[in-house]
């Protein structure tokens, strides 16, 4: 059975800006505010709703930070659930539009 | 610490302006007795001088910005702007009187993801609202398009300055805030006319009744630890600074004038002839006030209130001396605690100063540089 990818977006209802390399974002909707460190931050900039996660983990993950990659899909998984229930990241097995992050 | 006073801690440190207020234009259709705006049109921005000014703002690190004026529905390209920002996703808060806003503008703000729209109402009685806003029904409108916002679930604070006008209205206007569902926030400040005319300060709620107003739990909270005597500051304190001013904020006029703060008159460069980051970063102004420490400061480093004063340097600065005590500032402290600030043990005042005086330099507001 093919394996199912999961493709992550930015949603436009929140508010980011990078600070010192981590993002600080914050949803209108209920104000909720968080920073992502240095790896979440790399999670999020790169979910522009057409990378599979599994990609984005290889190349923006692995290749930058010394993680174990199945540990490191683990925690962008459970990264990406977090984010997706607070209505930040928009999560689907099918590609996504996504804003930009800066 | 929460995770905002953090952030915005590190931001200080790092000299990162994390917050902006942008006045988007000074014309207002309201004509409030204690406002200190030149209404007239100068020259302001155009909407690619804004746009552009936003993308430099975001790429500067503003995370926060507060759209302001006069009233920022007087202008048509509005909702144009706010589009702008959030697809540079700032962090957006409007300031508004709110007169124009109905039910579609309110959708429109919605979809837009605004973050707060803050309203400025003065009382609960519209005969008392619409005679300090110069603007018969205003109370009314007001009111009606807060439901509007409201309706689409968006956050809305009511913004209630006190003066002589409206001091007794306070607990109506936070009644009105409850039935609302909307935020309350009460500012007793006044500040002095753009042109440096300091006749509005004869509105400001005189020292005996601001005693009232900070001993009224309803208003305050935290009574015993706002109003405890002040502790004598540390040798740590002396090291600190004032505020955020020109550390980790700035204000942008509707010209593109530069200021440390909305409250601060200190022209420090001009958008139409700098880069952003030149000013924020080079400019003789900006560096001179983020220089200036606690030890610094003339009279108030040795004050006993230092630590708990809500000295504002923009104040001081319209009285004469960026390092100097702000008057009304005393005046808080001292009707606050009941203990004497260091500016009057020096004047050898029982009470502090009245801040009525005509002491205020003039204040350049109008456009520095004039548009080519
Ligand atoms: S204290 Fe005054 S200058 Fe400083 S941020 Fe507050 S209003 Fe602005
Ligand atoms: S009370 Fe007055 S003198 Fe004392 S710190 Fe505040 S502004 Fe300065």
């Amino acid at each position: 059975m093919p394996e199912t990818c999961t493709y992550i977006a930015r949603s436009s209802a929140i508010a980011a800006r990078a600070l010192a390399g981590e993002m600080m974002v914050m949803n209108s909707a209920d104000s909720t505010f968080f920073t992502l460190n240095e790896v979440a931050t790399a999670i999020f900039q790169a979910a522009d709703g057409r990378t599979p996660l599994r990609e984005i983990v290889r190349d923006r993950i692995c290749g930058q930070f010394d993680v174990d990659p199945n540990e490191a899909q683990a925690d962008a998984e459970q990264f990406v659930a977090a984010l997706s229930s607070h209505g930040i990241l928009k999560v689907s097995n099918q590609p996504l539009s996504s804003e930009p992050a800066r | 610490m929460s995770l905002m006073t953090e952030v915005g801690q590190k931001a200080f440190n790092l000299g990162v302006p994390i917050a902006v207020h942008m006045d988007v234009t000074y014309r207002c259709n309201e004509r409030c007795v204690h406002c200190y705006l030149d209404h007239d049109d100068h020259g302001e921005m155009t909407t690619d001088e804004i746009k552009g000014v936003l993308d430099q703002l975001a790429e500067a690190g503003v995370f926060f910005l507060t759209f302001s004026g006069g009233e920022v529905f007087m202008r048509r390209d509005f909702f144009e702007l706010v589009e702008h920002a959030r697809s540079l996703m700032f962090n957006v808060k409007i300031k508004t009187n709110a007169v124009m806003i109905h039910e579609e503008e309110a959708r429109r703000i919605r979809e837009l993801g605004v973050d707060t729209i803050q309203i400025s109402v003065y009382s609960h009685r519209p005969e008392v609202h619409d005679a300090i806003t110069k603007l018969p029904h205003s109370l009314e409108r007001t009111v009606r398009s807060i439901r509007f916002l409201r309706e689409q679930g968006l956050r809305v604070t009511i913004a209630n300055v006190l003066m002589t006008a409206n001091y007794s209205d306070h607990a109506g206007v936070q009644q009105l805030a409850a039935e609302l569902d909307a935020q309350y926030t009460l500012d007793p400040t006044i500040t002095p006319m753009m042109d440096g005319d300091t006749s509005v300060l004869a509105l400001r709620i005189p020292g005996e009744e601001l005693k009232q107003v900070f001993s009224n739990p309803a208003l305050v909270e935290n009574q015993e630890e706002f109003c405890a005597p002040p502790k004598a500051p540390s040798e740590e304190d002396l090291e600190g600074y004032s505020c955020s001013a020109g550390h980790s904020f700035c204000y942008i006029s509707p010209y593109g004038d530069v200021f440390p703060c909305v409250q601060f008159p200190l022209p420090t460069g001009n958008l139409r002839q700098q880069k952003f980051l030149d000013i924020w970063n080079f400019s003789p102004q900006m560096q001179e006030v983020r220089s200036i420490q606690a030890k610094h400061l003339t009279v108030c480093s040795s004050c006993s209130h230092l630590t708990s004063c809500s000295r504002c340097p923009g104040l001081a600065y319209v009285e004469g001396n960026m390092r100097g005590p702000s008057t009304a500032d005393c005046e808080k402290s001292f009707y606050r605690t009941g203990v004497p600030t260091a500016n009057m043990l020096r004047l050898g005042l029982s009470k502090p100063q009245s801040t009525t005086g005509d002491t205020a330099h003039l204040i350049q507001i109008r456009p520095i540089a004039v548009p080519a």
